[in-house]
């Protein structure tokens, strides 16, 4: 288990590789659709945002106001993040982002700018929204609340011990591309095998 | 109806915190099956700790608490609008106290109200049975398991998928595949076989109705259902797509009569946190037993 603190610096994110279980701590912002369209056509980060050295989240958290008004995260596992695809690239170089929280895994142009800029993609266990809830210790700020409703809007969440694995290293590694390379020639080897009736 | 509005909120409610227990055993087992010291049986020791956290602490087992499906057989005679009715005011209930997300959007506007009812949300399947008991089954299913699902059109030349079972078997396998861990495995299918394309699609999702450890009565496709699983496990997919041994924990099917002309196989996939409950109300509206 490797414990990874934010803000990440490129050689921290350097000596990470594909397989790595890492423990995060520091700040994560969430950020999904609405977000990253927002930011490919080119939208500014609201004032009080700054993901340089940072972790965007692929998540839209469950989040409450408890009896004394303070937010409150009651479930905040990652969603997929394939959909980001067009996106992602463009923002890690233009907001030198150094992790991407997510799951299922993203695609070549995101590998590429993992590699080109120094950036990980550390893969949460989807659906485990109350194991990582856990690990959000604090909401420290709310963003665009209002202009993509509460699961699309940037949560700055103050993390501990946040569970994930490298699946996407900054050497150009990608374990999805490895599983999916290997099951699809399991798959072709069993049809060839496999009697046609 | 104060009773059917209290009785479908905590259905909600345990939907939402709790996989049932014939799903909670299969994970079980697959965690016993995998490799130790896997990064695969580290994310099945998360999603083994995720249930225990969310069923103590009574909060959704994951943030997107998905589409909300009702399935209800009812008797003949049930009002079915008031009925509706109170199934949508038990949505925004339940979506206050947070045991659904705020997680339905307009369209068009790209507006989320936050009440997750509008058009087409909540779902409700109603059916009509000669029994005087009134059953409410509810899937909550969500986004990443829907996007992964797949309708194929045999025959199917990318897959050399023909209109026979076996063609049948070809393209389910290549929409487990496809999935990879995107869908949030280990998961489970359900599957139509024909229908038209809404029809299959459709019925594809009452498989996620029938247990896990239930056994299909058509012999073919019972034989069908364990051949996918097996071969499923077989690709090294694994749980999240993190490579393993535990790729499917199941594989549901049904078929529907087809037109000459079309052949649909309609795949849905769910993922680990398999949401569905159901209820059996009394004729105040109370529950008097759950189905799972």
């Amino acid at each position: 288990m490797i414990s990874l603190t934010t803000p990440l610096t490129a050689e921290a994110v350097r000596n990470l590789k594909v397989g790595d279980e890492v423990f995060i701590s520091g700040i994560v912002c969430t950020g999904r659709d609405a977000v990253h369209k927002y930011l490919h056509e080119g939208g500014a980060l609201p004032e009080g945002v700054n993901l340089s050295g940072g972790i965007i989240y692929h998540c839209g958290p469950v989040v409450i106001k408890d009896a004394a008004g303070a937010w409150k995260v009651v479930a905040a596992g990652p969603t997929t993040s394939t959909r980001e695809e067009p996106y992602q690239w463009q923002i890690i170089r233009d907001h030198q982002v150094r992790g991407v929280i997510g799951k299922g895994g993203m695609g070549p142009r995101t590998q590429a700018a993992c590699k080109e800029y120094g950036c990980v993609y550390l893969h949460a266990v989807g659906g485990a929204a109350q194991v990582l809830a856990e690990c959000v210790k604090r909401v420290r700020n709310v963003y665009f609340l209002e202009k993509f409703g509460s699961p699309e809007a940037i949560w700055e969440l103050e993390v501990e011990n946040f569970p994930a694995v490298v699946t996407i290293d900054a050497h150009g590694r990608s374990l999805h591309e490895e599983v999916f390379k290997a099951s699809n020639a399991a798959l072709s080897g069993h049809i060839a095998s496999a009697p046609a009736h | 109806m104060h009773s059917l509005l209290e009785s479908l909120i905590e259905l909600i409610r345990r939907t939402s915190a709790e996989v049932p227990d014939d799903v909670h055993r299969a994970i079980v087992g697959s965690l016993e099956n995998e490799k130790k010291g896997t990064i695969a049986e580290s994310a099945l020791k998360i999603i083994e700790r995720n249930i225990d956290l969310a069923k103590r602490k009574s909060q959704p087992l994951c943030q997107d608490t998905g589409s909300v499906l009702f399935y209800v057989d009812a008797p003949i005679g049930l009002d079915q609008i008031t009925f509706a009715e109170t199934a949508r005011e038990a949505v925004k209930q339940a979506t206050k106290k947070g045991y659904l997300r705020q997680n339905s959007v307009d369209s068009l506007t790209g507006k989320n109200d936050g009440t997750n009812c509008g058009p087409g949300a909540p779902t409700l399947h109603f059916h009509q049975h000669r029994s005087p008991d009134l059953q409410v089954r509810l899937v909550l299913k969500g986004g990443g398991c829907e996007n992964v699902g797949a309708q194929y059109s045999l025959p199917d030349e990318a897959t050399g998928a023909n209109r026979d079972l076996n063609g049948c078997r070809r393209v389910i396998l290549d929409a487990v595949l496809q999935a990879q861990g995107k869908g949030c495995g280990p998961g489970i299918l359900g599957v139509c076989i024909g229908g038209d394309r809404a029809t299959g699609y459709e019925w594809s999702k009452t498989q996620f109705l029938r247990r896990l450890d239930d056994v299909n009565p058509v012999p073919e496709l019972a034989a069908l259902e364990q051949e996918i699983v097996k071969t499923s496990n077989d690709l090294g997919i694994g749980p999240m797509g993190f490579g393993g041994k535990t790729t499917l924990l199941g594989c549901k099917i049904v078929t529907a009569n087809r037109v000459p002309a079309s052949y649909f196989v309609s795949v849905s996939y769910m993922c680990w946190a398999y949401r569905r409950q159901g209820i059996t109300l009394d004729s105040s509206g109370a529950i008097q037993g759950w189905l799972y």
